[in-house]
């Protein structure tokens, strides 16, 4: 138990440093990479409460596919090296202060929903099974699931016929 | 479910026995890959009538030992539009993953009898990890080696780095949609995401105690075909390598690369064709299983390892043989097959074995289910051609009318 | 920690041993290779002009398509591997479920067909 501790800290601090990186730094694909590492922070994460199908699919789909989409739409469009300077926004006080607000707000939220109770240690039991969360998907969750293919189909057709009337 | 060495209580043996074990995957891996690149550079060599090298060690299988150290010696020529940090970074995401790909591969342990091994008195698994989705861990892997060309396409500070990095990018990416799609049909017949598990399913007899068990066969030779195409383009190996062909340098992503770090792009690649035959052999050909005779120490470390090996190598010549003998595919071809044909493929085939496994299960009469699914297939076939049909003709009744 | 977690940790020990090799070797390789920079040597290699201008950019959207759809069939793959292991306890519903499924997402590889984005890269 005091591994998984340790290990969540260390993962936490590294997850927190990027994602502060992604936004102040002032080179685009530095962001796009520095998101890949939060991304892998949440992977990790997954891994260690016992949600593996979770956590290598986040690997497999966000690190694996979507941030490869935003990394291509950066090269393609923009590809340039170094520093941009109009990707800094002027408004740093206001943002940091809307980030704070939503931080007090989440906080709140968590603490009050979960209060004291623990997650369910990994060191006696088995981890979260790949047929239990079949079982979720394709019996509680079906129509989200069928749904989910329209979503996708339909982000397509639009990024399709966008790209198609440049 | 699990290896066996981990239940219980962590003490010296434990740890010991997962250091072995790292560091033999590890040499096993690097020395598997120096002897792939020695064995290509032979056999094309005998299949064009030259020699090959032969002056580096007997028969020339310290080559690779040399090429490396050369290039080891070599100036690292940074261009001066490059961005420094990812330059520098790209080589490591194209090595690394290459080398973890390589955890969930059983190398041995006769799975007759269970598959495991011991080692110091304590049983394990003769692979170095066995986590319970092991096939989508590969996956996961395969994903951030993209990584690694892209970014130095793009680090490399010039477009024409970019835009065959982009390309190769686009090239591997749309074959490892194929490549998950093909395991799709093996996970259907073996119900598992573990590679040990699948080892295990394939163990045994299976038609009439003669023809094995194996997942070639169990799941109609159609998806290790398609696996097979696909890896061999994920790899950007022959005949689909366009993308870094020597005779297309220019424009290559890693044209502006030198010394060391050129040489760990080439090593990734030559790592992941050794993972990649692995697998192959692990996933459709039941891995280290195959007859094994003798006393105890025998039956469970010599020949389980051996098959494997034997197996493994002649994957490895498959795909020398590939080079040898096939043209390069071009670029709208090599993306035509993948999405037209591969992917298209994949998913009928997957639903075809589901449907007959529901079929078998539900005791529905056989004849009459493949007839109805030979129905189905033609009838989508025939309005797939349809409507690509009247699509064409619509594009080209537009440009008349822009003409 | 349990054992699953155990072989998640071998895992990072092999991903540790090979960052360090990697490490190593460029480490080593910095220290025993010459370095004499010129200009000359920084000069990226072009065998001809750089495209400029924003006409180089419309004809490379075609390579985001593919990323695109990628992704669709990376989604498509990652639900069908659960679903795959679990097909005896979901029976003919279950397969219509899934046929239904795959059907949507091949018609978004039919639309892509058909509006000729697939074609002439």
């Amino acid at each position: 138990m005091v591994a998984q501790n340790i290990f969540f800290g260390i993962i936490a601090f590294v997850m927190v440093v990027a994602a502060l990186r992604v936004v102040t730094t002032k080179n685009i694909v530095h962001a796009a990479l520095y998101l890949v590492i939060v991304l892998a922070g949440v992977a990790a994460q997954f891994i260690l409460t016992g949600a593996e199908f979770v956590g290598v699919t986040q690997i497999l789909v966000y690190i694996g596919a979507v941030v490869v989409l935003f990394l291509f739409g950066i090269m393609l469009t923009r590809a340039r090296i170094g520093r941009e300077v109009e990707v800094d926004n002027e408004k740093r006080w206001l943002a940091g202060l809307v980030a704070l607000v939503l931080f007090a707000v989440m906080s709140f939220a968590l603490v009050d929903a979960f209060e004291d109770s623990r997650i369910e240690s990994v060191s006696g039991g088995t981890p979260q099974l790949t047929s239990e969360v079949s079982d979720a998907i394709f019996k509680d969750y079906l129509i989200p699931f069928e749904a989910a293919s329209f979503l996708l189909l339909a982000a397509l057709i639009g990024a399709i016929v966008v790209a198609r009337r440049e | 479910m699990g290896d066996p060495l981990y239940a219980g209580g962590i003490g010296l043996t434990v740890v010991l026995v997962t250091l072995l074990k790292v560091l033999v995957t590890f040499v096993l891996l690097l020395v598997a890959t120096m002897f792939m690149v020695w064995f290509e550079r032979k056999i094309v060599a005998d299949m064009q009538h030259r020699i090959g090298p032969n002056r580096a060690g007997p028969w020339g299988l310290l080559q690779t030992l040399a090429d490396g150290t050369k290039l080891f010696f070599k100036e690292d020529l940074l261009p001066d539009r490059a961005d420094r940090i990812v330059f520098r970074l790209a080589p490591v995401l194209a090595v690394v993953p290459a080398f973890l790909a390589f955890a969930i591969v059983p190398i041995g342990g006769n799975f007759a009898e269970g598959g495991t091994v011991s080692m110091f008195g304590r049983e394990t698994f003769l692979q170095l990890a066995d986590p319970p989705v092991g096939v989508l861990f590969f996956l996961a892997m395969s994903g951030i080696g993209v990584y690694g060309v892209m970014l130095a396409g793009w680090s490399s500070g010039s477009k024409y780095p970019l835009l065959g990095g982009v390309r190769a990018t686009a090239q591997i990416v749309s074959y490892e949609a194929a490549l998950g799609l093909s395991l799709a049909s093996v996970i259907l017949v073996n119900g598992t995401l573990s590679t040990h598990q699948i080892v295990a399913e394939q163990a045994g007899a299976g038609f009439g105690g003669i023809i094995p068990n194996w997942n070639l066969v169990v799941t109609g030779v159609v998806p290790a075909i398609i696996f097979l195409i696909a890896g061999t383009a994920e790899l950007n190996r022959p005949p689909f390598d366009l993308v870094e062909a020597e005779q297309e340098l220019v424009g290559g992503f890693n044209t502006e690369y030198s010394s060391i770090r050129f040489a760990l792009f080439f090593l990734a690649e030559f790592m992941n064709t050794v993972t990649m035959s692995a697998l192959v052999v692990t996933l459709f050909l039941g891995g280290p299983s195959g007859p094994v005779w003798g006393p105890e120490p025998v039956r469970t470390w010599f020949f389980p390892i051996f098959w494997f090996l034997l197996k493994l190598v002649v994957f490895l010549f498959v795909f020398v043989w590939f080079r040898g003998t096939l043209p390069r595919l071009r670029y709208d071809q090599l993306m035509d097959l993948g999405w037209k044909a591969l992917i298209p493929l994949a998913l009928g085939w997957f639903l075809l074995l589901g449907a007959v496994r529901v079929a078998r299960n539900e005791g529905w009469n056989l004849v009459v289910t493949f007839g109805a699914i030979t129905v189905v297939v033609v009838v989508a076939v025939t309005l797939l051609n349809l409507s690509l049909r009247a699509a064409q003709r619509q594009r080209l009744a537009d440009a008349e009318v822009n003409a | 920690m349990s054992d699953f977690l155990r072989s998640y940790l071998t895992v990072g020990i092999f991903l540790g041993v090979a960052v360090v090799l990697v490490s190593a070797l460029l480490g080593l390789s910095s220290l025993l290779r010459p370095s004499k920079p010129t200009p000359q040597k920084s000069i990226v290699y072009e065998s001809g002009v750089d495209p400029v201008g924003t006409g180089w950019a419309q004809s490379q959207i075609r390579y985001y398509i593919f990323a695109l759809l990628f992704v669709v069939f990376d989604v498509e793959a990652v639900f069908i591997f659960p679903w795959a292991t679990r097909l005896e306890a979901y029976g003919l519903f279950g397969l219509i479920e899934m046929g239904i499924f795959i059907f949507i997402l091949f018609l978004s590889l039919v639309y892509a067909w058909r509006k000729g984005v697939l074609r002439w890269v």
